[in-house]
C-alpha cells in the first residue's frame, strides 16, 4: 500500500462494486455523464481494499455534489463551494480516513475558488474530483467559469464575456502536487487516473470532462467521437514520448526559442525531439505548457492523463507530526499546570 | 474579582462610592487598620523615610504613543499588582493602527488599571493617576481625569512641535491649565538615557526603555513587588541580554528616582484584598486567555481532540495564538484562507468526532453564517466564538460593543436556532467556554459564545479551579444500529433522536456499519434521507427549534435584598459596571434589583416570571437595545433600554445616574 493510504484501515473481506452502492435512488437526468463517473468510482473502490467506513465523500452544491448520497460510505453534502474547506478539517483531524471531494466547475472554480487553490497549495490528503461540464446545470443553464467566451446561455443572451479558467493550469499554478484530466465516457482511462490519484500522498485534483446532456450537450464530443478524437486527444503516459493522431503521426516538441510546446508532424528528423512525458518532473513548467496546448474553443490537442505527480510534504501528516513533536518536547499536556501558569498567589481561608 | 449575583452585595464597598471632585484614593487615607503585608509580598526595596499613605483603591492610567509600549507597561504593573494580592480590573485601549502617526491623538494608546484592597468590579471610571508620555497622551486623556488627580508627564516631549501637532499653542505645563491637578513634571526620556549611558546603546535604543523607567517610578509609588518584572524582562530579551539589562536598569532607575527625588514625597500602600478572595490559588487572567484555557479544558473533559479552524481577526486572534501553543494537549489549530474556511474546517473536524471551534469577531460571523446554518441542519457540535467589536462593517476593530446579539440569534437564512452563551467577566470566559461546550456536545448543535473586546483584553484575578471542579463533558458516539425496520432488519438512522435531549446520534467515520450521508438539504425525520415532503419539513423545523428551546440552563438568579420595584437586567460584559452602579445606589439607600443573563438562547425558564415581578425593567447594553428587543418580544414587558455605543464600557457613576433616573421616573 502506498504512503497515501497506509494509515487507512483495510477491509477485512474482499469487496465488490455492490458494497459501495447506497440504497438511494440516483436522481441525475437520464443520460447525464455523472452516471458513468459514479459507476467508475463504485467499480474502482473495491480495488483499493480500504475499510469502507474509513472512506468519506464530501461535496458542495451542484448536480455532481449529489454524488455522496449514492456512495455507501460516510458522506457529507455541504454548501456551495466549501467542500475543500470542510474536507480539510476532516482530513487534517483524522489521518485514518480516505477523504474524497466531489465538486463541479461552478462549485470549485467560481464560488469555491479560494478553498480549492488553498487546499492544493497546502497539499492536504484529499482527492478532488472536479466534474467539468462547462455549464451550470442545477440552476438550469447559466454559463460557468469554464464556459468558452461568447457562450449563449440564459444569463448571456448576447454571449458571455468572461475568459474561462483552465482547471489544470489553475491547479498547477496553485502548487498542486497531482493534477490529471480524464473523460466521463472513457471508463478505463477514468479508472486508471483515479487509481493514481488515490495512491498519491497529498491533494490530487482530477478534472473530469463530463457531459451535461440537457444544458450543454456534446461539449466534449470532439474528444469522444472515435474519428475526431484521433486528432483531438493527446494521451499522456509517464515516460512515453507524447505522440497522437492516426498512427501516432503527430507529436509534441519544445520550441527552443520560446520554451513553449507545440504540435508537429513526426518525421524521422524530429522523432528524437518528441517530448517524453515526465509527470514526476520537479519543475511544473512542462506540465503547465501541456495544459496550454488545447485550443479552448475547438478542444483540439487536449491532453488527458496525469499531467503532474510529485512528492511534497503532506499537510495533515505534518500537522500530526507537530503534535507528536510537541509532546516529545514538552511532555503530554498537564491541564492543572497550564491553568495555574507561572505567576500564582495563594489565599488561605 | 467578581462576586456572583447570587451572593447579595449587602454592603456597598466604600471604594465604589461616587467620589466627588477629589479622588478618594489619593486624598483620603483609609480609615481601617492597614492590612498586614506578608514578607514574600513586601517590595524588594523599602520606600525609605518618605511618608506612606494607605489607600483602599487606586486607578492608574498609562498613556502614550502606540509605539511607547504602554500595553506592556500596563501588563507588567498588572502582574505586579496581581501577585501582590490586590483585586484588580484592567482596561486596555488602543488604536487599530499598529503604528498610527507618532505624536498624534489617534495614535494614543492607553492602559487603565484599577486595584484595591477589596472586591472591585470595573477598571474604574476616572483615573487617580495619569501617566502621560507625550502631549498627545495628555490631550487625549485629560478630560477623563478628575481635578486633584496626579499627572506624571514626560516633560522631554513637551517641546514646540509635538505640542503644536495636537493643538497646544502654549505649554499646558506652564500656562496654568493644569493648576487643578497635582502635576509631576519628569524628564523621562533624559533620565532614561542618562541611566543607560554605560550600556553603549544608541540614543534611540536607550529611549525605548522610558516606559520601564515610568513603570519603575509607579512601582515605587505603589510599593509593587519588582522581582516579577525583572524576571520577565530577562526572559523576554533572553536573546539580547544587553537590552534586557538596559530595561532592568531603566526600571530600577525609575524606582530610585521616586525614592530620591523631592517631587515624590509620598508613596502609597494598597493592602492585599484578602477578604475579597475565597481560599485558593489565584492568578491574573485576561478574557481571551481564560476562554482559550476553557476550550483546552473542555477538550480534556470531553476526552475529545480540540480542533480550531480560524482566520485572524481583531480582537479574537489571541485565542488562535494561544491555542496554537498547546499542541501537546492534542490541540490542532488551522489558520484557514478565510473566515468561511475556518468554520468549514471546524465543521469537518466535528463530523470526524473532534470538539470543534471557530473564533472570530462580528464581520467574520457574517461570513460564517451559511456554514452555521449547515451546522444547524447537520446537528453537529460546534463552538462559534464571537469576540464582539464595534460595527457595522469593519467598524471599530479594537473597541468593544455588544451589537452582535441579534446577529447571533437570527443572522441566518431559514429557521436556524442557535444557543447563545455570554461570559460576564474576563475570568468567567473560562466557565462560559465549558458551558458552551456542554451544550454543543449534549445537544449536537452549534453554539455561540459571545464575548467582547472589553472582556477579551481586560483582566482580573482568577481562582484556578481544581481538576475535580471541572464538569464531565464526555459523550457517547454511536456504535451500532439504533432502529429496527418492520421486517426486523437492524439499521442505523442518523436522525433518530434521543427522546430527552432531542439530540441525534453522533456517528463518526471509521465506525463500521454506520455509514451514512448527511447534508444541508432537508432530511426525513429518522432516516436522514433527502425529503421534500411538506409535512416532514414543518416537523423538522419545529423539532430543531424545540431541541434548542428545551436546552437545560440554570434559572436566573436575582439579587434583590430590599424588595425593589425596579430590576436592572444585563448580559455579558456589562456585569461589572452594572454591579458597581447597583452598589452605589444601594449605598445611597436606593432599592434596586439586579439580574444578569449568561444564557441568551434559550433564556432561563424563570425569566418571564422574574420580569413580571417588577414594575420597571431597565436593560443597559452597549448596543441600541438588542436584548431589550428580545425580551419585549418574548415576554411583552415594557423594558427600557439604556444604551451606549461609544466603543467603551459603561462607567459605573454614569450608569448609577441613569438607573436612578429610571427608578424616579
Amino acid at each position: 500500500m502506498t504512503e497515501a493510504l497506509k494509515l487507512v484501515p483495510k477491509a477485512e473481506a474482499a469487496q465488490t462494486m455492490k458494497d459501495f452502492k447506497s440504497d438511494q435512488e440516483v436522481r441525475w437526468c437520464p443520460g447525464c455523464g455523472d452516471y458513468a463517473v459514479l459507476a467508475a468510482v463504485q467499480g474502482f473502490m473495491p480495488s483499493l481494499g480500504l475499510a469502507k467506513e474509513n472512506i468519506v465523500f464530501v461535496s458542495g452544491i451542484g448536480c455532481s455534489s449529489r454524488f455522496p448520497y449514492y456512495m455507501n460510505t460516510y458522506g457529507m453534502h455541504s454548501i456551495h463551494g466549501r467542500a475543500p474547506a470542510i474536507a480539510t478539517g476532516l482530513a487534517s483531524s483524522r489521518p485514518d480516513l480516505s477523504v474524497w471531494v466531489v465538486t463541479g466547475d461552478g462549485d470549485a472554480l467560481s464560488i469555491g475558488g479560494n478553498h480549492l487553490i488553498h487546499a492544493l497549495r497546502r497539499n492536504v490528503n484529499l482527492k478532488i474530483l472536479l466534474f467539468n461540464n462547462r455549464i451550470y446545470g442545477l440552476t438550469k443553464g447559466q454559463y460557468s467559469p469554464t464556459s468558452e467566451i461568447g457562450k449563449i446561455t440564459k444569463s448571456t443572451p448576447m454571449g458571455s464575456l468572461d475568459a474561462p479558467f483552465n482547471p489544470v493550469s489553475l491547479a498547477i499554478g496553485a502548487e498542486a502536487s497531482f493534477v490529471a484530466r480524464t473523460v466521463d465516457s472513457d471508463r478505463k482511462h477514468l479508472t486508471e487516473v483515479l487509481r493514481q490519484a488515490a495512491e498519491h500522498p497529498g491533494t490530487a485534483l482530477v478534472e473530469i470532462y463530463q457531459n451535461c446532456n440537457i444544458f450543454n450537450d456534446g461539449a466534449f464530443e470532439v474528444l469522444k467521437d472515435k474519428q475526431q478524437a484521433q486528432e483531438a486527444v493527446i494521451r499522456l503516459e509517464h515516460g512515453r514520448p507524447i505522440r497522437f493522431g492516426t498512427d501516432d503521426a503527430k507529436g509534441v516538441v519544445r520550441d527552443h526559442a520560446t520554451g513553449d510546446l507545440r504540435v508537429v508532424d513526426v518525421t524521422p528528423d524530429n522523432e528524437a525531439d518528441i517530448l517524453v512525458h515526465d509527470a514526476h518532473a520537479a519543475s511544473p513548467t512542462s506540465a503547465f505548457a501541456l495544459s496550454r496546448l488545447a485550443d479552448p474553443d475547438t478542444l483540439h490537442h487536449t491532453p488527458i492523463g496525469v499531467f503532474r505527480d510529485v512528492e511534497r510534504a503532506v499537510y495533515d501528516t505534518q500537522m500530526a507530526d507537530q503534535l507528536e513533536a510537541a509532546v516529545e518536547q514538552k511532555g503530554k499536556g498537564d491541564l492543572a499546570a497550564l491553568l495555574a501558569g507561572n505567576d500564582t498567589w495563594t489565599v488561605v481561608g | 474579582m467578581t462576586s456572583q449575583v447570587s451572593s447579595p452585595a449587602e454592603q456597598a464597598e466604600p471604594g465604589e462610592q461616587p467620589s466627588g471632585a477629589a479622588p478618594p484614593s489619593a486624598e483620603q487615607p483609609a480609615e481601617q487598620e492597614p492590612s498586614h503585608l506578608s514578607p514574600q509580598r513586601a517590595p524588594g526595596v523599602g520606600p525609605g523615610a518618605k511618608s506612606v499613605r494607605k489607600l483602599e483603591r487606586v486607578i492608574i492610567r498609562f498613556a502614550g504613543d502606540s509605539g511607547d509600549g504602554m500595553q506592556l507597561t500596563g501588563d507588567r504593573f498588572t502582574s505586579e499588582t496581581a501577585s501582590f494580592g490586590n483585586d484588580l480590573s484592567t482596561l486596555p485601549n488602543f488604536p487599530a493602527e499598529i503604528r498610527a502617526p507618532a505624536g498624534t491623538l489617534p495614535g494614543v494608546s492607553s492602559f487603565q488599571l484599577h486595584f484595591a484592597d477589596h472586591d472591585i468590579l470595573t477598571p474604574g471610571d476616572a483615573p487617580d493617576v495619569l501617566v502621560a508620555m507625550n502631549p498627545a497622551a495628555l490631550k487625549a486623556n485629560i478630560a477623563d481625569v478628575p481635578r486633584g488627580a496626579e499627572i506624571i508627564v514626560n516633560t522631554d516631549e513637551f517641546t514646540k512641535r509635538p505640542m503644536a501637532k495636537v493643538g497646544y499653542a502654549t505649554s499646558p505645563l506652564e500656562d496654568g491649565s493644569l493648576d487643578a491637578y497635582r502635576v509631576h513634571p519628569v524628564p523621562l526620556t533624559t533620565l532614561t538615557i542618562e541611566a543607560l549611558k554605560d550600556f553603549g546603546l544608541s540614543r534611540k535604543e536607550a529611549e525605548r526603555s522610558k516606559n520601564m523607567f515610568a513603570l519603575g517610578l509607579l512601582s515605587w509609588m505603589y510599593h509593587r513587588p519588582t522581582e516579577g518584572t525583572e524576571k520577565f524582562l530577562r526572559g523576554k530579551f533572553a536573546k539580547k541580554p544587553d537590552i534586557a539589562e538596559a530595561n532592568v536598569a531603566a526600571f530600577r532607575a525609575g524606582w530610585n528616582f521616586g525614592e530620591t527625588t523631592e517631587d515624590f514625597a509620598v508613596s502609597y500602600e494598597v493592602a492585599p484584598a484578602t477578604a475579597a478572595f475565597p481560599a485558593g490559588t489565584y492568578r491574573n487572567i485576561s478574557g481571551n486567555l481564560a476562554l482559550s484555557y476553557g476550550l483546552v479544558a473542555a477538550g480534556r473533559q470531553a476526552d475529545l481532540p480540540l480542533y480550531l479552524g480560524s482566520y485572524p481577526i481583531t480582537p479574537a486572534s489571541d485565542i488562535l495564538h494561544e491555542l496554537s501553543k498547546h499542541k501537546n494537549f492534542g490541540v490542532r489549530t488551522f489558520q484557514a484562507e478565510d473566515e468561511i474556511a475556518g468554520i468549514g474546517a471546524a465543521l469537518g473536524a466535528a463530523f470526524g468526532g473532534a470538539l470543534a471551534v471557530t473564533t472570530t469577531s462580528g464581520p467574520g460571523v457574517a461570513l460564517k453564517s451559511e456554514t452555521i446554518g449547515l451546522a444547524v441542519s447537520l446537528e453537529l457540535p460546534l463552538l462559534i466564538v464571537d469576540i464582539q467589536r464595534g460595527g457595522p462593517s469593519t467598524g471599530l476593530p479594537t473597541k468593544t460593543e455588544q451589537a452582535d446579539l441579534l446577529q447571533a440569534m437570527y443572522g441566518r437564512n431559514g429557521e436556524a436556532p442557535v444557543p447563545v452563551v455570554a461570559p460576564r467577566t474576563p475570568a468567567d470566559c473560562f466557565d462560559a467556554a465549558l458551558d458552551a461546550a456542554r451544550i454543543a456536545l449534549t445537544y449536537r448543535t452549534p453554539v455561540f459564545l459571545l464575548s467582547d473586546g472589553y472582556l477579551a483584553n481586560g483582566s482580573e484575578p482568577w481562582r484556578v479551579p481544581e481538576a475535580h471542579e471541572l464538569p464531565d463533558l464526555r459523550v457517547q458516539f454511536a456504535t451500532g444500529p439504533n432502529h429496527t425496520l418492520a421486517d426486523g432488519t437492524e439499521v442505523f438512522w442518523p436522525y433518530k433522536r434521543d427522546a430527552q435531549s432531542l439530540a441525534r446520534p453522533w456517528a463518526v467515520p471509521g465506525t463500521p456499519g454506520l455509514e451514512h450521508r448527511i447534508g444541508g438539504i432537508e432530511k426525513q425525520d429518522g432516516t436522514g434521507n433527502i425529503s421534500y415532503d411538506p409535512a416532514n419539513h414543518d416537523f423538522m423545523v419545529r423539532t430543531r427549534q424545540a431541541k434548542i428551546d428545551n436546552i437545560t440552563v440554570p434559572d436566573l438568579e436575582v439579587d434583590d435584598p430590599h424588595g425593589a420595584g425596579t430590576l436592572v437586567l444585563g448580559w455579558g460584559s456589562t456585569y461589572g459596571p452594572i454591579t458597581a452602579a447597583v452598589r452605589r445606589l444601594r449605598a445611597e439607600g436606593v432599592a434596586i434589583a439586579q439580574a444578569h443573563l449568561r444564557h441568551l438562547n434559550p433564556f432561563p425558564k424563570n425569566l418571564g416570571e422574574v420580569l413580571a415581578g417588577y414594575e420597571k425593567v431597565v436593560v443597559p447594553e452597549m448596543n441600541l437595545g438588542q436584548l431589550a428587543t428580545l425580551i419585549r418580544a418574548k415576554y411583552l414587558v415594557d423594558a427600557r433600554s439604556y444604551n451606549q455605543v461609544n466603543g467603551m464600557p459603561f462607567k459605573a457613576e454614569q450608569l448609577a445616574g441613569a438607573l436612578k433616573e429610571a427608578i424616579d421616573d
